[in-house]
């Protein structure tokens, strides 16, 4: 009981959400009218004058008043934006200019004639779709409506009056709309009618006047107010739903109708969505895809339906499965359905009719608590054609000609048998041919072969040999058989491999997702992924395409992606723009701008849209439901992935930042601490020196002096630290290569740090066998030296140094071994890092010497090494490539 | 050095004001009457006005690069040049020193290295007699016989070894870059061919350095070239010649 009146937590969202969007889009007011004449324009423009006087920011994107006088004399004051022209086969057709209206920006915009057909090449093909538009950018509208042309409704007016309603919109458009009823009685249109102050065109007035009777009206007039009340009635149930007002909630219905290509569905489709109204219940529309093979116009039918039964506010749900019965129930109960809705056959098709009946029967035996609706279908306009099985004509060609070859070689085998076998036996060679073959080839192919082989053996081999008679019953019935069993094989083997195709064709999908998924794990650049996405769009559609991505600024680049394959007009490309704006497809096949020349498809990512991609699809040839299906799943993949980048490169660029602000803090520490304090050794030194006495001790003055110099060369070796360092980082490092001894080269590097080193002993060894080597002696020395340091530096007073040179395969293997301490083991991955000081080392040093090692050294084209030696102390190892040896001259002494 | 004019006449082109200050104390200090100019143009009025017997030229000018400074000098005068110069500098001090520049100082220097080098650099702009015998540490050449003894021993030299030592000696105390060297020894097509110069440079030290690991006499200048270093003549040597 509790759980019938408790609002559900769908609905009620729903309902605020609806709410909500109300706010935020713009508001719709329909005029709903039971026929022509009952004066909704003119209650519309006295609506709209009444907003006026309000102060509203009132515009007229298109009335028409057909010359009525009062209508036109509400027109004046308002202003009219003026319509858009445009040319078609030589007629001028005039429509609302969208582009107009939303440029204006009004508050309220009044567009008449809700089910309007917009000209050929107009944005949207339907008005209802302008006017979507329009209330997204938040502008309200007010527009006018006959009941007749409701979708759900259209066949029950069909009914009633007999002609067909071309100009439908959908009922969802209603959901959101405000509903004013234009009521009067049948008799007064009537009376308006004969006064001629119904507009009617001229071609077609017989058909109108058809339609205005007086039976008719009272029908429609019936059928607009219970539409008003029903929609009365869901405005005070999402009031009270919202305020939680307890009211006779209905028990959760779920309708769900099973939707097939038949053009009986949709009728199907709209009595669903009428029962849903009257039930206010949620109700799913759901196609059970089998392994049949369904034609190009049965596809295309199936699509519509689908598209109806959306429209109409169903959710649709597509599933697989090779049992429509069990496929239905298993999307009902997955979805909680309490009732579901198919059709019964009206015709007495016998195939159908098996087949139908055997539907509905094991339905409603496997239903269980489900309710089921069998509802009668009427007036089929066009058959379906199920292609069982379609052999392409090449294909069937061999295959009746290796038929009838088999029918041949059995037979003449069987010639050369007959004297040692019966002819009975025969009988069973070419049974056992025709099952064989019906494992091979098709359906006609195999009867074509079964009828061969009956007049083969009876003609050849059933005495009386070489006549048609049959004298014994067993060979009738052999005859037969031979049918029987093609037959069965044929439709066996059809169905097998049908199965086999949906299953192929179902793997292949899978394959292709998750080949798209591996391919696209391995790229690292947008452009990389573009590339995939389109590659794999034309290995499956064998269509061009091309991705256009959002900028930084919030808008869609004009410019196609890198890797795009298709060139984009600027026509193409304000379709992709208006995609990207509505996060709605558009172009080829769909219903807005459906003139385009490609097809385009939102990127959407829980982030937002990302951009969108066009498909050049052949522009004959829409995409069937499991291309389409594949297509979304390959544009979902690739948005994932796509914003998965983008994340990735925010976060990289977030981590790149935070990085730089560390260094240039450790920068601005380190340099003004080493900075200062040779400055603040001179500056005392100095003044130490301008005090100074003559008691004061004997090489006092002497020692100040050398304090200032050693501050002096320390201030000096930072400088060139920090432009040597300057130069790696910009890449400006440009070594002049040339032969260098590198005996000499450790001479000069000692002799400039002959001072520093002044507390260490240090050891050279130098293999004699060391050829000349290429490389910059001023950037080596400059290695060397900061190597030098970096060892007197950090190692006690006393300790050795070692210079090792060696020829180490093919290169130059440049050691300075200290014993010291060592580097930490979880440093030495970093010791080579400009500002990297390891934990624990004497204080003081910018932290750049060793990078500029490394710097220097990969500028030559060698690398650099730090380890532990085994005892203790730590090694660095420049290496440089040695190549092969100049030529010298021959010299005699 | 006797016989230096009693007050040579130096000429600093420099546009800083402090390192004029500081030259120009050393330098009056040293005996040396100093003139100053701020940057190539003024240095180049001074130096046909004052006519000094030596120019210190800061490389880095304002108005206009100190090579070209040095080339329109070298136009009209032989006066020696020091040129002042920073680290990495090298590809400057070449192009000064292959223009006619006497020598150079890398910043920052002490006052006495400048002394010496403008020393060696006046020197050699004076017309004196060329020594038969140039004696320098333990090293001793007879440039009229052509014989070179180290520590009072003769030693062997190659021809080339010779025409190499014998540039070096006519040099003495002053760099001497790789090109110049290779075209004076080689000659003029040979200039790039630095490898012939390490490998006879290590010859040479070979026979006529005490430790040849660790030359005493044939300094290299890393990335310009090499000086041939001038010292009192060692005790063995003296006694020989003696």
């Amino acid at each position: 009981m509790n759980a019938d009146i408790r609002a559900d937590p769908d609905k009620l969202l729903e309902a605020i959400q609806r709410q909500e969007g109300q706010q935020k889009r713009g508001k719709l007011k329909i005029f709903l009218g039971m026929a022509a004449g009952v004066g909704k324009t003119y209650a519309m423009l006295q609506a709209a004058r009444k907003q006026q006087s309000l102060g509203v920011d009132v515009v007229i994107g298109y009335v028409e008043t057909h010359g009525r006088k009062d209508t036109d004399a509400l027109l004046a004051g308002l202003p009219v934006i003026p319509r858009k022209q445009s040319e078609y086969r030589g007629v001028t057709l005039s429509e609302m200019d969208v582009d107009a209206v939303l440029a204006r920006k009004p508050k309220l915009a009044i567009v008449d004639e809700l089910a309007h057909t917009n000209a050929p090449e107009s944005r949207h093909p339907k008005r209802y779709q302008d006017i979507l538009e329009l209330l997204d950018a938040g502008i309200d509208v007010y527009t006018t409506l006959n009941v007749q042309h409701v979708e759900s409704r259209a066949q029950t007016v069909e009914e009633i009056t007999g002609s067909t309603m071309h100009e439908t919109i959908p009922d969802s458009v209603l959901d959101m709309a405000e509903i004013e009823l234009i009521d009067i009685s049948p008799e007064d249109l009537m009376r308006r009618l004969d006064e001629g102050k119904v507009y009617m065109p001229d071609r077609a007035a017989v058909a109108m006047v058809n339609f205005f009777r007086e039976g008719n009206l009272t029908a429609l007039r019936e059928m607009a107010l219970r539409l008003a009340a029903e929609r009365v009635g869901q405005d005070v149930r999402d009031y009270m739903q919202v305020m939680q007002i307890q009211g006779p909630w209905k028990t959760g219905h779920r309708l769900l109708v099973a939707v097939s290509p038949s053009p009986l569905s949709a009728q199907m489709v709209r009595w669903t969505r009428r029962l849903a109204d009257s039930l206010d219940a949620q109700w799913m529309a759901v196609h059970v895809e089998s392994s049949k093979m369904l034609s190009e116009a049965d596809q295309a039918r199936l699509a519509k339906n689908l598209d109806l039964a959306r429209d109409l506010g169903a959710e649709v749900i597509a599933t697989a499965d090779e049992d429509v019965v069990r496929g239905v129930l298993r999307v009902a109960r997955q979805h909680n359905a309490t009732q579901i809705v198919v059709g019964k056959p009206a015709r007495r098709d016998w195939h159908r009719f098996f087949g139908g009946r055997s539907f509905l029967r094991r339905l409603v035996a496997e239903s269980g608590d489900i309710d089921i609706h069998v509802v009668r279908a009427e007036k089929s306009e066009t058959p379906v054609t199920q292609q069982i099985f379609q052999m392409p004509a090449q294909l069937a060609w061999k295959q009746y000609l290796v038929g009838v070859s088999a029918v041949i070689a059995t037979t003449l085998l069987n010639e050369l048998l007959n004297p040692f076998i019966h002819y009975r036996a025969v009988g069973f060679d070419f049974l056992l041919m025709v099952v064989t073959l019906a494992l091979f080839i098709g359906r006609g192919p195999i009867l074509l072969t079964a009828a061969l082989s009956a007049i083969c053996w009876d003609y050849f081999f059933i005495p009386p040999v070489l006549t048609f008679d049959v004298r014994q019953p067993e060979d009738v019935m052999m005859l037969a058989m031979y049918f029987i069993v093609a037959l069965g094989m044929g439709e066996l083997n059809a169905r097998f491999r049908n199965q086999e195709k949906a299953e192929r064709q179902r793997e292949e999908r899978t394959t292709a997702l998750y080949l798209l998924t591996r391919e696209l794990a391995d790229v690292v650049t947008l452009e990389q992924i573009v590339k995939v996405v389109v590659s794999h769009i034309d290995k499956l559609f064998k269509a061009e395409a091309a991705v256009l991505l959002a900028e930084p600024d919030g808008k869609l680049s004009p410019i196609a992606s890198l890797g795009s394959t298709m060139k984009l007009s600027e026509k193409e490309l304000s379709v992709a723009a208006w995609v990207f704006q509505h996060n709605t497809p558009a172009g080829r096949f769909t219903e807005n701008l459906p003139l385009s020349g490609a097809l385009y498809l939102p990127l959407t990512a829980p982030g937002g849209t990302l951009g969108v991609i066009g498909v050049g699809l052949h522009p004959n040839r829409p995409l069937n439901l499991e291309q389409n299906n594949l297509l979304e799943a390959l544009v979902r993949q690739a948005a994932l992935v796509i914003d998965r980048q983008r994340l990735h490169n925010a976060a990289q660029q977030a981590q790149l930042a935070a990085e730089s602000e560390r260094l240039s803090k450790t920068l601005l520490d380190s340099i003004s601490h080493e900075m200062r304090t040779p400055i603040a050794a001179i500056t005392s030194a100095a003044s130490a020196l301008t005090d100074l006495k003559t008691s004061s001790p004997p090489g006092f003055g002497d020692a100040l002096l050398d304090e200032i110099k050693v501050a002096g060369a320390r201030l000096n070796r930072l400088v060139g630290n920090l432009l040597d360092i300057a130069r790696v980082e910009s890449g400006h490092v440009k070594p002049k290569l040339d032969w260098c001894d590198v005996g000499d080269l450790i001479h000069v590097s000692l002799k400039s740090v002959e001072r520093e080193m002044a507390g260490h002993k240090v050891e050279v060894a130098i293999n004699p066998a060391i050829p000349l080597v290429r490389m910059d002696f001023v950037l080596m020395e400059q290695a060397l030296i900061n190597l030098l340091l970096n060892a007197a530096f950090h190692t006690p007073v006393g300790t050795p140094v070692q210079i090792i040179a060696r020829v180490e395969e093919d290169e130059l293997a440049l050691t300075v071994a200290d014993r010291g301490r060592g580097i930490p083991p979880d440093s030495i991955a970093r010791i080579f890092e400009k500002f990297y000081r390891a934990p624990g080392a004497v204080t003081g040093g910018t932290g750049l010497g060793l990078s500029i090692v490394k710097g220097f050294v990969e500028a030559q084209g060698g690398r650099v090494q730090a380890a532990n030696r085994p005892d203790c102390g730590a090694a660095f190892t420049l290496y440089l490539p040695i190549t092969e040896q100049p030529i010298f001259p021959e010299e005699n002494v | 050095m006797t016989k230096e004019r009693p007050t040579p006449v130096a000429l600093i082109i420099d546009d800083e004001v402090q390192i004029r200050r500081l030259l120009k104390i050393s330098l009056e200090a040293n005996g040396y009457k100093v003139f100053e100019a701020a940057n190539g143009e003024l240095g180049l009025a001074e130096a046909a006005q004052r006519r000094p017997d030596i120019v210190v030229l800061d490389l880095g000018l304002p108005d206009m690069d100190g090579v070209t400074v040095l080339k329109r000098l070298r136009e009209w005068s032989n006066v020696p040049v020091v040129v002042l110069s920073v680290r990495d500098g090298e590809d400057d001090k070449i192009a000064a020193l292959d223009n006619g520049a006497d020598d150079y100082l890398t910043k920052p220097f002490g006052t006495g290295e400048l002394l010496a080098r403008l020393r060696v650099a006046q020197r050699h702009s004076l017309p004196a007699p060329e020594a038969a015998v140039f004696q320098t540490g333990h090293l001793e050449v007879d440039l009229v016989a052509r014989s070179v003894q180290v520590k009072g021993k003769p030693v062997k030299l190659t021809a080339t070894e010779y025409a190499l030592l014998q540039l070096f000696v006519r040099h003495a105390g002053k760099v001497l870059t790789h090109r110049q060297i290779l075209k004076e020894v080689w000659g003029p097509t040979y200039q790039e061919q630095t490898h012939y110069l390490r490998v006879y440079m290590t010859h040479l030290r070979e026979k006529i350095e005490e430790t040849p690991s660790q030359p005493e006499l044939l300094i290299t200048e890393s990335g310009i070239g090499y000086r041939l270093m001038i010292k009192p003549p060692s005790a063995e040597t003296r006694d020989l010649a003696g």
